[in-house]
């Protein structure tokens, strides 16, 4: 067997330039590496890794800033769309983007989210959802579904034990201030490439001014799951995307 | 008169002027008796059309404070202000605020606990703001008012402070200084600092973007390995320790000759002020040592005091008894140290304070 | 000069807002000012006392043990604060409202009516400037000139088309007070 000689020119795939050479930690089969090289991409090819503050949350998603190479703050749980109000008005020519999962936004910081899209404050807020805690070790989250079992729903999510999951993007549409919410996924090829032009869309809309946006990812937690990649992506399929519908929900202007 | 600019204010207002004329970036607050004429004064001055500073109405004191926190990351000079249950809420961002060493000013116009309690003056949360007040071992650097002047004064000296040893500062005030109107002194205004002026003093660690920097900034307080977090709480206590060194300030009345001292800060210390005019009207060698600092605690001072045979101490705090613990310590058993206060919002007169004096040490 | 003063009644009657016209004309005077409220949450209605102090020199305490004047605008707070006045000492009150006199013997007492004078004029608003009048009548601590710069330094610009109304409120509070003992 003839060994290949590994050139520069014959590449087919790289791994995106700003993405650090940081061993990434999360589980094999986590959307969040997919998600991770999206924004790193989109930063790139908007030309914006020398302007960008990323604000990162308290979850699985903590070490979000060893991985992308743009500057980053580390916002207590919760309270990543109030460090990010904040920075954009200091700093209103930065592209200004949190990076949350279902637990840091629509648990502990459901009021700090509502209010900065009430607010039309011209950040972004990448969403993972995922339906469970990962880092904690798979609990109940918000959005989990009814009848998921989770370490603190063994039986599965009851209604009435646990109360209903919500859509907060659904929520988000009636804020005035809110204007581009889509949801999107990345357990195929051809949604990673359109959940990246909502990335682009969603970060377009941060520096044009025109108020709040909201990337919600439908994604999986294989661990968390307790299933192997292949089956957490048919389990997303089956399960999450007819109760979380993929798509834009809402794109408008702001009102002046 | 006509150079300098006199006008009469209530401390809370001149939060709000202060704040403006020393170059202030941003202020993130939510309302709360007896602190809201700081937004309310600074939402009348709307000086994002002069100096182009932030004034923002937040949701709530967690938002206000993780607001700051953002600010306070990209190198901004950004301030909050409430009173004490707000304080509370704010906590958990202090620990970050410290634990990221980042520099803001917070202004903490007490009232009366603990619960809801009263919107009276207090100085209840005086444990609060120098003892840590949050998670972890971590300290605000705490500056006390004693007149409106100083509330003007403090906000300069506190972000000068705060960027000193990248530190987040408190102003501790309480309902009687924040509502006082006296004389005060405006400064001139002072331009904001410039996006190459904030590059060049915080570059190092800002995280306001790239820019023509090579390495990114990271602003985080997550380090899951022990040893390093070990040192990174080694060099915090480093920073402390000078802190302590370097910036103990205080002020002292009558204390030259005197035989008692009264410890007191803020509107306390004004009282007990014409507690001392009162003593020496009847004889009795009384003082005032007033901390402006209280972290760093003034603790030589009180020392050399007893060192010197002052003969006992009377700590004159609104609360049940906090001050009187740093009193104590620097004391050191050399003389008997008591604590006269009210609490809930009362305040003393500066003939009960004497009557208090008379009966805890010269009896 | 020192004069250590507590304006006291129920908000809404203007007891701060003429603390502070005062301590602002006293500012205008060069002197030494604190103006220390006291009140209940209610904008209106509630109890409501201010103490201020204008002095020659720096001014230690802003919370008195007594008073050298005291401007009592309802019962209440003449209960309180009629023994707080120092002996020699000037306690002035608004007749409307009080049902029992002031007793003490060793202070000068001085009435107005400026309740009963607003609503024969139908110029509430001007109370408490009147009342104010009265008090610098019996007081003359301030120069008139200082007092009306520290009137319109103390009212919001929206307000300074009252200005007359008030200069002349104050002027006339100094014609209706009268010494009762």
């Amino acid at each position: 067997m003839s060994e290949v000689e590994i050139k520069r020119e014959n590449l087919v795939y790289d791994k995106p330039r700003l993405i650090t050479d940081d061993v990434m930690h999360y589980c094999p089969g986590c959307s969040h590496g997919t998600v991770h090289k999206l924004v790193a991409e989109v930063i790139d090819e908007m030309g914006l890794e020398k302007s960008t503050i990323a604000v990162s949350p308290v979850g699985c998603s903590v070490f979000a800033y060893k991985y992308v190479d743009v500057d980053w703050v580390e916002a207590a749980h919760g309270r990543a769309c109030a460090v990010a109000t904040a920075i954009k008005r200091l700093n209103p020519d930065r592209l200004v983007f949190t990076y949350q999962g279902d637990g840091d936004l629509a648990a502990i910081g459901t009021g700090e989210t509502i209010h900065a899209a009430a607010r039309g404050e011209n950040i972004a807020t990448i969403f993972i959802n995922n339906a469970i805690y990962g880092m904690t070790g798979g609990q109940m989250s918000p959005t989990t579904l009814l009848g998921m079992k989770t370490a603190t729903t063994p039986y599965g999510r009851d209604a009435g034990l646990n109360g209903f999951p919500y859509k907060i993007a659904e929520m988000l549409v009636h804020l005035d201030g809110a204007t581009y919410i889509t949801r999107q996924s990345v357990h195929t090829p051809a949604n990673v490439r359109k959940c990246k032009k909502a990335i682009r869309k969603a970060f377009e809309n941060s520096l044009a001014g025109n108020g709040y946006s909201m990337v919600e990812v439908v994604s999986t937690c294989s661990s968390g799951w307790k299933m192997s990649p292949v089956e957490a992506n048919k389990w997303l399929e089956e399960n999450m995307l007819p109760y979380y519908p993929l798509g834009d929900i809402k794109v408008s202007e702001l009102p002046r | 008169m006509a150079d300098k600019e006199i006008k009469l204010m209530k401390g809370n207002e001149v939060i709000a002027h202060a704040a403006v004329r020393c170059g202030c970036d941003g202020y993130f607050g939510y309302p709360i008796t007896p602190q809201s004429e700081v937004m309310e004064t600074l939402m009348e001055l709307k000086p994002w059309e002069t100096t182009g500073m932030v004034v923002l109405q937040a949701e709530s004191e967690l938002a206000s404070i993780n607001m700051v926190y953002g600010g306070a990351a990209t190198g901004k000079r950004v301030m909050t202000s409430s009173s004490s249950p707000g304080i509370s809420l704010m906590s958990e961002g202090m620990s970050y605020l410290a634990a990221c060493e980042l520099p803001c000013l917070i202004v903490n116009c007490q009232r009366g606990g603990p619960g809801l309690g009263t919107i009276q003056p207090s100085q209840g949360d005086y444990f609060q703001a120098c003892k840590g007040g949050a998670h972890g071992d971590f300290h605000l650097i705490v500056l006390a008012p004693a007149s409106v002047q100083e509330m003007h004064d403090f906000v300069e000296l506190g972000f000068e402070l705060a960027f000193k040893y990248r530190n987040p500062a408190m102003i501790l005030a309480d309902g009687a200084i924040g509502q006082m109107m006296e004389k005060v002194v405006l400064s001139p205004q002072k331009p904001r600092r410039t996006d190459a002026e904030i590059e060049a003093e915080c570059g190092p660690w800002a995280a306001c973007g790239k820019g023509n920097r090579r390495e990114r900034n990271i602003c985080t307080s997550l380090e899951l390995q022990s040893e390093k977090m070990e040192k990174i709480n080694q060099r915090l206590q480093t920073k402390y320790a000078t802190i302590e060194a370097a910036e103990a300030r205080w002020e002292e009345i009558e204390c030259d000759d005197a035989e008692y001292v009264i410890v007191a800060f803020g509107s306390s210390a004004r009282i007990c002020s014409a507690t001392v005019e009162a003593a020496r009207k009847q004889g009795i060698k009384v003082g005032l040592l007033r901390p402006i600092t209280l972290y760093p605690f003034p603790a030589q001072a009180v020392a050399a005091l007893a060192g010197r045979g002052v003969k006992g101490f009377l700590s004159v705090e609104l609360n049940a008894g906090q001050m009187v613990e740093d009193v104590r310590l620097a004391v050191a058993g050399k003389a008997p140290v008591e604590h006269y206060g009210r609490q809930g919002g009362m305040m003393f007169t500066p003939d009960e304070a004497l009557e208090a004096l008379k009966e805890k040490l010269l009896k | 000069m020192k004069e250590t003063l507590i304006i006291a009644g129920f908000g809404g009657q203007g007891v701060l807002s003429m603390g502070k016209i005062l301590a602002y004309s006293g500012v205008m005077q060069d002197y030494e000012v604190t103006w220390m409220p006291s009140y209940g949450p209610e904008m209106r209605g509630g109890t409501a006392n201010v103490t201020v102090i204008l002095s020659d020199r720096r001014i230690s305490s802003p919370i008195a043990n007594d008073y050298d004047s005291a401007i009592i605008l309802n019962q209440q707070s003449l209960d309180k604060f009629e023994s707080k006045i120092r002996p020699g000492g000037i306690l002035i009150y608004d007749t409307n409202g009080i049902t029992h006199a002031p007793t003490r013997t060793d202070i000068e007492v001085w009435a107005i009516d400026a309740a009963a004078e607003c609503a024969r004029t139908g110029r509430a608003k001007m109370f408490n400037t009147m009342i104010l009048g009265g008090y610098l009548k019996v007081r003359p601590i301030v120069d008139m000139d200082n007092v009306m710069t520290g009137l319109k330094k103390s009212l919001p610009e929206r307000a300074w088309s009252l200005l007359p109304q008030n200069e002349e409120a104050i002027r006339h509070g100094g014609e209706i007070i009268r010494r009762v003992r």
